[in-house]
């Protein structure tokens, strides 16, 4: 894009030249900050005497002003370090244009961590190994639950079957082929591996021949290709952690020992049953604890994320407790409890989670790969050529046959057959990572004495799988025009149409008497519906159809890009049609969350007054507490204080003599805006929270308590509560500054509103009926 | 065809029904058992009280459509060679028949025909357009009855928005396949007949 008169050619120079210079001062900001870790780690190693006890034989010294003491700060000082390391670097390669798209990044990370070890190396110090217990407890976690949470359910639960295969009967083929293979080669003369028995081959194998979940999604996030690939080797990757973690076991216990029964065998199998159903079982129950959590935090919105958080984790501890499968643990954990917890959280809270996710989990893959490098310059390696290259052909090898072979079966009982290309990529698409890494470094050095040997043969299947392959898959998925992914979003109608078929594909299955996919879904929808989300969801929610949510959720998103793109202000023309359509519910009572429709120039003006008077009112704001969340426009309670306004207006014009309706005093929307600011479920009553430390700062409101009751009356709540209002919420918002164009109608309403107090005492015509609409 | 009172299938009707529908001799034999399991009163045909007696279509939402799905225009019986043919709708496309020559009838289970099949379960009055009641219609019946007709409404405009292309504020047929062209019609409206 040339800027005024400048060439093309010169603007792409100066960019250019001005991105190398950022690069470099990045370059040198690492260095320095390496130098700065690799200091401090030799200066520690002298003890450092603190400030002591109080010796007979002290001298006098003078008062230190100025004193350094790394010793007690060092733990988290390194690992912050080694974080801004790994950030820096994720931040240096995507400035970097060229570089980013032909290099995946976990190879320049791999890259970057070589470098760092082979610094420290010259510096003097040792480089540090990949710990198995912060990999497996600390950085593998997040990644796992990221992927867990966000997972597709969809082409997951349909490809399921597919996945099962290709994730425990591959596996199980790759370990023993590989492993009975190797055990062959090494009992051939001239090779000197003669002491490596079958028993550790085969573990060997079992530990290389899992597909690695953090290398796959590495590089696949990167190659954006279609769906169903996806699904399926992300899927693998991820089940197949329960046949690595039995197999290792089993190998790793009888190896000492030397011999496998018939019985290890049997038992083998049970175990394998044991960890997988036991894995998912374990999260599927922390998933239903977190979801039932999640239904009572409509008053401490901000600690949401955290419960998510924590339950996950702990289902994957407990998990490991039992040596059951952590990552099925953690991704069962993360599929049940999503719908029921995005039913029930807030909209903040649920981009809280997904970035947190997302940020953690992009940190720690980041980590590993660098860690990986690291490691491999610290590590004892043995090369031994033979057992390498066998081990990397065998690698390939397996993986195509396995793939090809297990194809040919699957076809058969799949509807979209799976294609030779798509064979192609999903063998191809088995990258080796972290995971074989840790667990070969976990081997004992006492019963394995080849270990060192495993380890540099796996360092370097890991570094085949990531460098080759994750390097030329993306031109390969070019070269063969592989399907990519749809961007487009799911539109209204594909939402319907696709429920639409599932009902018509369960009828025609249920009238042929065949009980397939469509006929076990639907059972569980029902089931779901009925039981499930009742106990689970809070309020409303729990009835509300998978269809309205979607088109909720459409709307939401639409409005809000309407404002972030700046729409411009129409005046509404159909404000009865909208605000009717929330009033007039047939026999039911008005639903806590009401779905809005607004005409979209009624929403550009009602933002533009938000904008303009939030922009006062934080002004006015007089104290902070940190424990409450302060009431935000673009908070999900806004677009039900919208329809709120316009019932407003529209009782205005209807009701100058009707005393019994309540006149709901002008500021109210802003008063339930900051309410709904910690609960959009706004209209249903909220008990007294009174142990919510929340400081209430009434500002000069013209409104006394009793005309709170108006609102909630108005909300038609069961329960009038004099406290309503004063739990959950910090501020209250002066009342002038928002209704400054409905002051002249402000005087008019407390006239009202003082016959109003009186009628409350006195119930007239029509006040004990709730459910009637205002409006006729 | 006429109502046949014999039970029995012979082999002629099964080459004929093979050809028509593309079915193979064990799934017409595994359906047709199934067709007199549902047939109680025995004289060769189901009615619509028979389709209705199965449980889990009771609970369907598109019950009644699918139902009328089977029956031609103002029948009230259907006999098995009708029953294959709506059934044939739901084969899976295998990778051979993609291939075949264009000259030919279309087979049934083309994924232009499982949309048309579709379609006609949407537009009761056969005008070849889905209108907006049409489309409300299948909404409140998708939805139960604790939403609002003026809710059902907006969504149903907005449907019709996204899909309508020449103004004409229904869904026709193009309309329609173009909108589901993303959705993988061919996999979404199979099922796997067991061999």
């Amino acid at each position: 894009m040339p800027l005024g008169s400048l060439s093309p050619d010169l603007v792409g120079v100066s960019r250019r030249v001005s991105l190398q210079r950022g690069f470099l001062i990045l370059c040198a900001l690492v260095v320095l900050l390496l130098f700065e870790a690799v200091v401090p780690l030799g200066a520690s190693s002298s003890p450092n005497t603190t400030s002591g006890k109080h010796g007979s034989n002290r001298t006098k010294k003078p008062f230190p002003v100025l004193s350094f003491d790394y010793s007690h700060v060092r733990m988290p000082f390194e690992i912050s370090l080694w974080v801004l390391l790994a950030s820096l670097m994720k931040l240096g390669f995507h400035l970097i244009p060229r570089l980013s798209s032909i290099v995946p990044e976990s190879c320049l990370l791999i890259v970057v961590g070589l470098l760092v070890g082979g610094l420290m190396r010259v510096v003097g110090e040792d480089p540090p190994v990949l710990d198995s217990n912060l990999f497996f407890l600390c950085l593998l976690p997040p990644i796992i639950l990221d992927a867990g949470y966000f997972l597709p359910m969809r082409p997951f639960s349909e490809n399921l079957g597919t996945i099962l295969m290709f994730a425990v009967v591959g596996t199980l083929w790759n370990s023993f082929f590989m492993g009975g293979l190797l055990y062959g080669v090494c009992q051939i003369q001239g090779t000197n591996l003669s002491e490596v028995t079958l028993l550790p081959c085969l573990l060997f194998g079992a530990i290389i021949s899992a597909v690695d979940p953090v290398a796959v999604l590495a590089v696949f996030e990167e190659i954006h290709i279609n769906e169903l690939l996806h699904i399926l080797v992300f899927g693998e990757s991820l089940l197949n952690d329960a046949v690595t973690v039995v197999l290792y076991h089993l190998f790793e216990e009888y190896a000492g020992i030397g011999s496998v029964t018939v019985l290890d065998v049997f038992l083998g199998v049970v175990s394998f049953l044991v960890v997988a159903l036991g894995g998912v079982l374990v999260g599927a129950f922390y998933g239903i604890l977190s979801a039932f959590t999640s239904r009572f935090t409509s008053h401490t919105r901000v600690i949401e994320p955290l419960f998510v958080f924590v339950y996950s984790y702990m289902a994957y501890l407990s998990a490991e407790v039992f040596h059951l499968s952590g990552i099925m643990a953690l991704i069962a954990c993360g599929a049940v409890m999503r719908p029921y917890v995005e039913a029930n959280i807030s909209h903040k809270s649920h981009t809280t989670i997904k970035y947190f996710l997302k940020m953690w989990s992009s940190v720690s893959e980041t980590l590993i790969f660098i860690f990986l490098g690291v490691s491999t310059v610290a590590g004892p390696h043995s090369w031994n050529w033979t057992f390498v290259t066998v081990t990397i052909v065998l690698c390939l090898v397996s993986r195509v046959l396995g793939v090809v072979g297990l194809t040919y079966v699957i076809n058969k009982f799949r509807i979209v057959k799976l294609t030779t290309k798509d064979q192609f990529i999903v063998a191809y698409g088995g990258l080796r990572g972290a995971i074989a890494f840790s667990l070969g470094y976990l081997l004992d050095a006492q019963e394995f004495p080849m270990r060192t040997m495993f380890v540099t043969a796996i360092i370097t299947v890991i570094f085949f799988t990531v460098f080759v392959q994750g390097m030329t898959i993306r031109p390969l998925v070019d070269l063969l025009a592989v399907k990519k992914k749809q961007e487009t979003k799911r539109s209204i109608n594909e939402e319907i149409h696709t429920q639409f078929l599932d009902h018509l594909l369960t009828g025609i299955e249920d009238i042929c008497g065949h009980y397939g996919h469509h006929h076990w879904k639907d059972k569980l929808n029902r089931f779901n519906k009925k039981y499930v989300k009742k106990c689970l969801i809070a309020g409303e929610r729990s009835k509300e159809p998978q269809l309205i949510a979607f088109y909720h959720k459409m709307e939401m998103k639409q409005a809000i890009e309407l404002v972030e793109s700046g729409g411009g202000v129409k005046l509404p023309s159909a404000v009865p049609s909208t605000v009717s359509m929330q009033n007039i519910q047939p026999k039911k009572p008005l639903p806590d969350r009401a779905i809005p429709k607004i005409s979209k120039g009624r929403e550009e003006e009602i933002r533009k007054i938000l904008r303009n008077n939030l922009q006062k009112t934080r002004q006015r704001l007089r104290s902070y507490n940190r424990h409450t969340l302060v009431a935000d426009p673009y908070e999900d309670g806004w677009n039900e204080l919208l329809i709120k306004r316009q019932k407003l207006m529209q009782m205005e014009k209807k009701m100058s003599n009707y005393l019994t309706v309540p006149a709901a005093p002008p500021d109210s929307p802003t008063l339930s805006r900051a309410r709904l600011a910690s609960d959009p479920q706004a209209y249903s009553s909220k008990p007294a929270s009174g142990d919510l430390p929340t400081i209430k700062v009434d500002l000069a409101s013209p409104q006394s308590p009793d005309s709170m009751n108006l609102v909630d009356e108005f909300q038609k709540t069961a329960a009038l509560q004099k406290d309503d209002d004063d739990g959950g919420l910090v501020m209250k918002v002066p009342p002038e500054d928002k209704e400054e164009e409905q002051k002249g109608e402000q005087d008019s309403k407390k006239e009202q509103q003082q016959r109003l107090m009186r009628c409350l005492s006195d119930p007239g015509p029509g006040g004990d009926d709730e459910d009637e609409p205002f409006l006729p | 065809m006429g109502s046949r009172a014999s039970t029995l299938l012979r082999e002629e009707e099964i080459e004929e029904i093979k050809k028509e529908t593309g079915f193979s001799h064990s799934q017409i034999t595994r359906l047709y058992s199934r067709f007199t399991s549902l047939d109680k009163g025995e004289n060769g045909t189901l009615s619509r009280e028979d389709f209705q007696r199965i449980p889990e279509l009771a609970i369907n939402p598109l019950g009644d459509r699918i139902i009328n799905a089977f029956f031609p225009e103002g029948e009230d019986q259907v006999n098995f060679r009708g029953f294959m043919r709506t059934l044939a709708h739901f084969r899976p496309i295998e990778d051979n028949e993609k291939n075949k020559d264009p000259s030919g009838t279309e087979p049934l289970n083309s994924r232009n025909n499982k949309l048309l099949f579709a379609f006609r379960l949407y537009d009761l009055d056969r005008d070849d357009k889905i209108s907006r009641d049409e489309l409300l219609q299948v909404l409140r019946m998708m939805v139960g009855v604790n939403i609002s007709d003026e809710q059902l409404g907006s969504i149903a405009d907005r449907t019709i928005q996204e899909a309508d292309q020449n103004g004409d504020n229904s869904i026709s047929f193009s309309e329609f396949i173009k909108v589901l062209e993303k959705v993988d019609v061919e996999q979404k409206m199979s099922i796997r007949f067991l061999h």
